[in-house]
């Protein structure tokens, strides 16, 4: 790779901390894939896409479901297809490179630019699956043993790994990789974050919002904090209710919107909670 | 370069590796830290920590070890324009390109004393004088090499100031967290239990499928070993009295333990204070719901996991004499120690968790039946990080 130091600073629609940006221009210049963890609905994968958009890259994702095998982003031989074409004759089937697929690692290896490669939620995999990717990641190359082929990376893509702490990854793993966990935001960042997303907000009706949803994160006991991508949905929903910012005072309408738990909507006290007839008609339910 | 800050880290208990260290030395040397003590301080936590548990006692030792070197950022930002508008960097004096070199701070501490005995006013943009605007070593919003803030706002928080501010805190896995966090540590309990042994038995389609392909499709069937979770665990819970300040907690572990399905069994129990010859299936420990405890151990094969959580704190009379039950109607012939001894030999997988912290283990009043109690079982802490190192301890049998 070249000694240009590309540098990070976030995009229109995303607000990154001066940390954040640190990090990911740290994972770049090192070559080494960037570990992102944080409370769910902090912009971890979009940290990602804005990242590869601020950099001006392409943007590969490779989703983790719990069922996925790190050979799945390497390779996969389709067999099957080859032993119908064997049967019915259709193609050649002694050139086994054509049933060969490359997966999102390949993809992201052999592309002539330089890509963001998001490995999302790898925490959803198997214990071994980051494991089983130690070494593809660390030289950037592997091999094919059916058509011994070897693939190499011809830009070192810049990696983006998120996880929620689901499972605990192998230290090997962690050890090769740069790590930033996304701190909540405060209310300075929060507001700047609200404003990029409903820029024609009242300023009223956002810092009681702000007011709202920060004292509620701080009842003791709930199962799941609001975050702020529900924040977002939240100060859409008073928008567009046209609710009064005084309102928020002594009342919490659609808080279907932030809490999603039964037992979080009980946590939080009657008399916050709202009971006038208004939101009925409203599409966001109560209990969402 | 920093090797002392390397071995702080160390001894406050963050997992650091060599290679790690190594890749902090390449990203300095590739200037990263931007000349910096707050580039420094987040670069080799980007670098160093794999774990917000481990922030707070990286934000420790940093603090620590960096200690009385606060610099004002104004004079970095200065410094880097210099470098930035001198093409050899050679051109920049060399001690004012390391802002936090050459300077003492008892001198310092010294010359302020001094020079506060001696000035009489107000004194703003000088060199000498502790003022404001100056560049005088003391006083703020001014500028000097490495001068001391006294009042004011910083401008910038400096990287000792944002560590010493402990934002982890709360992140800390020896502290006290949520249930998820217990969920995790259980799920460990699965790792030591699939089994490499056995018959091959079971069909594995995907490889059938697989062999019978490059078999040019002619059927080849491919057998595994079923990988079975054989995890059996049994908790009993103290709920007694003395539990009360504890009970948001083992609750906590309580729920976890039952979301926690990956065991092949899981059974609970409750006692009160001390396990006698009975032990009850309800917290209420009512005679309706008591149990005979040797039933219980009868029906336990030797590879049943336990695991004993409660305060351990009682009068040692509860320990080791014969009817030193608490409860007055359950007279036992055995003291309660005899039947601890007994669970231990007859399940050799057994740890004992504790709510309460362990540097208070030989202080708090019940420190003389903890004591005894652990010559029988290992205890740990009722923490994350401690039922995690007593899954561990699990694995192997303690006797």
């Amino acid at each position: 790779m070249s000694e240009k130091l590309s540098r990070f600073s976030g995009t229109g629609d995303y607000i990154v901390s001066e940390e954040l940006q640190n990090s990911v221009n740290v994972a770049i210049a090192l070559g080494r894939p960037l570990l992102v963890k944080g409370e769910p609905g902090t912009g971890k994968t979009m940290l990602a896409k804005s990242a590869a958009e601020n950099l001006g890259l392409k943007f590969i994702i490779w989703n983790i479901k719990s069922t996925t095998k790190a050979q799945e982003g390497l390779y996969v031989y389709d067999t099957v297809q080859r032993l119908y074409d064997s049967q019915f004759g259709d193609r050649d089937v002694s050139d086994i490179k054509q049933y060969i697929r490359l997966g999102k690692l390949g993809e992201a290896f052999t592309s002539d630019e330089q890509v963001v490669l998001l490995i999302d939620e790898i925490d959803k995999a198997d214990l071994e699956f980051p494991n089983d990717l130690l070494w593809e990641l660390d030289i950037m190359s592997y091999f094919i043993p059916e058509t011994g082929e070897t693939i190499t990376a011809k830009n070192r893509p810049l990696v983006i790994i998120t996880s929620n702490a689901e499972k605990e990854l192998p230290d090997a793993f962690l050890r090769r990789c740069i790590f930033h966990y996304i701190d909540f935001p405060d209310k300075a960042m929060m507001a700047s974050i609200i404003k990029v997303h409903h820029p024609d907000l009242e300023e009223r009706l956002m810092l009681q919002a702000m007011e709202a949803f920060y004292s509620l994160r701080n009842v003791s006991g709930l199962l799941k904090k609001p975050s702020t991508s529900e924040l977002l949905d939240w100060v859409q929903a008073l928008e567009l209710g046209g609710i009064n910012p005084d309102r928020l005072t002594h009342e919490l309408p659609f808080l279907g919107v932030l809490l999603k738990k039964n037992q979080d909507l009980d946590r939080v006290p009657r008399n916050q909670q709202e009971r006038g007839g208004r939101s009925k008609s409203f599409p966001y339910s109560q209990r969402g | 370069m920093f090797i002392n800050f390397f071995h702080q880290l160390k001894s406050e208990g963050v997992p650091v590796s060599l290679n790690e260290w190594m890749t902090l030395m390449e990203a300095l040397a590739k200037g990263l830290a931007f000349s910096s003590l707050t580039g420094f301080y987040y670069l080799a936590r980007a670098v160093l920590i794999k774990s917000e548990a481990h922030y707070d006692r990286y934000d420790l030792a940093f603090a620590k070890h960096f200690q009385g070197l606060e610099t004002s950022d104004d004079v970095i930002k200065h410094a880097l324009e210099w470098l930035a508008n001198s093409q050899p960097p050679l051109h920049v004096p060399p001690g004012e390109r390391s802002p936090f070199a050459n300077w003492d701070l008892d001198e310092l501490r010294r010359q302020l004393e001094d020079r506060l005995k001696r000035q009489d006013g107000e004194h703003h943009g000088g060199s000498q004088w502790i003022g404001t605007g100056g560049t005088s070593p003391f006083g703020h919003s001014g500028y000097h090499k490495a001068g001391v803030r006294i009042g004011g706002q910083s401008v910038n928080r400096s990287a000792v100031q944002v560590a010493a501010e402990r934002h982890y805190q709360e992140f800390r896995d020896d502290q006290i967290t949520g249930v998820r966090s217990f969920e995790v540590a259980l799920r460990k309990l699965r790792q030591f239990s699939t089994r490499t042994e056995g018959p091959k038995d079971e069909l594995d389609l995907d490889g059938t499928i697989d062999a019978t392909c490059k078999n040019a499709g002619k059927l080849k069937l491919v057998w595994e070993r079923p990988r079975r979770n054989t995890m059996k665990v049994i908790l009993l819970m103290d709920s007694g009295g003395s539990m009360n300040q504890y009970m948001q907690l083992c609750s906590r572990l309580f729920t976890a333990a039952h979301r926690a399905t990956h065991f092949k069994d899981m059974r609970f129990y409750y006692f009160h204070n001390c396990i006698y010859d009975r032990i009850y299936t309800s917290p209420s420990l009512t005679s309706r719901n008591a149990v005979k405890t040797e039933d219980v151990l009868s029906s336990l094969k030797a590879d049943y996991r336990l695991i004993i959580a409660g305060d351990a704190s009682m009068a040692p009379s509860e320990l080791t004499m014969r009817g030193g039950a608490i409860d007055w109607d359950m007279h036992n012939e055995q003291p309660g120690l005899f039947w601890l001894e007994r669970l231990a030999r007859h399940l050799p997988f057994s740890v004992w968790l504790n709510p309460i912290p362990s540097e208070h283990w030989d202080r708090t009043e019940g420190y003389y039946s903890i004591a005894l109690i652990q010559r029988v079982f290992p205890m740990f802490e009722l923490t994350p990080e401690g039922l995690e190192q007593a899954l561990k301890k699990l694995k192997a049998k303690t006797k």
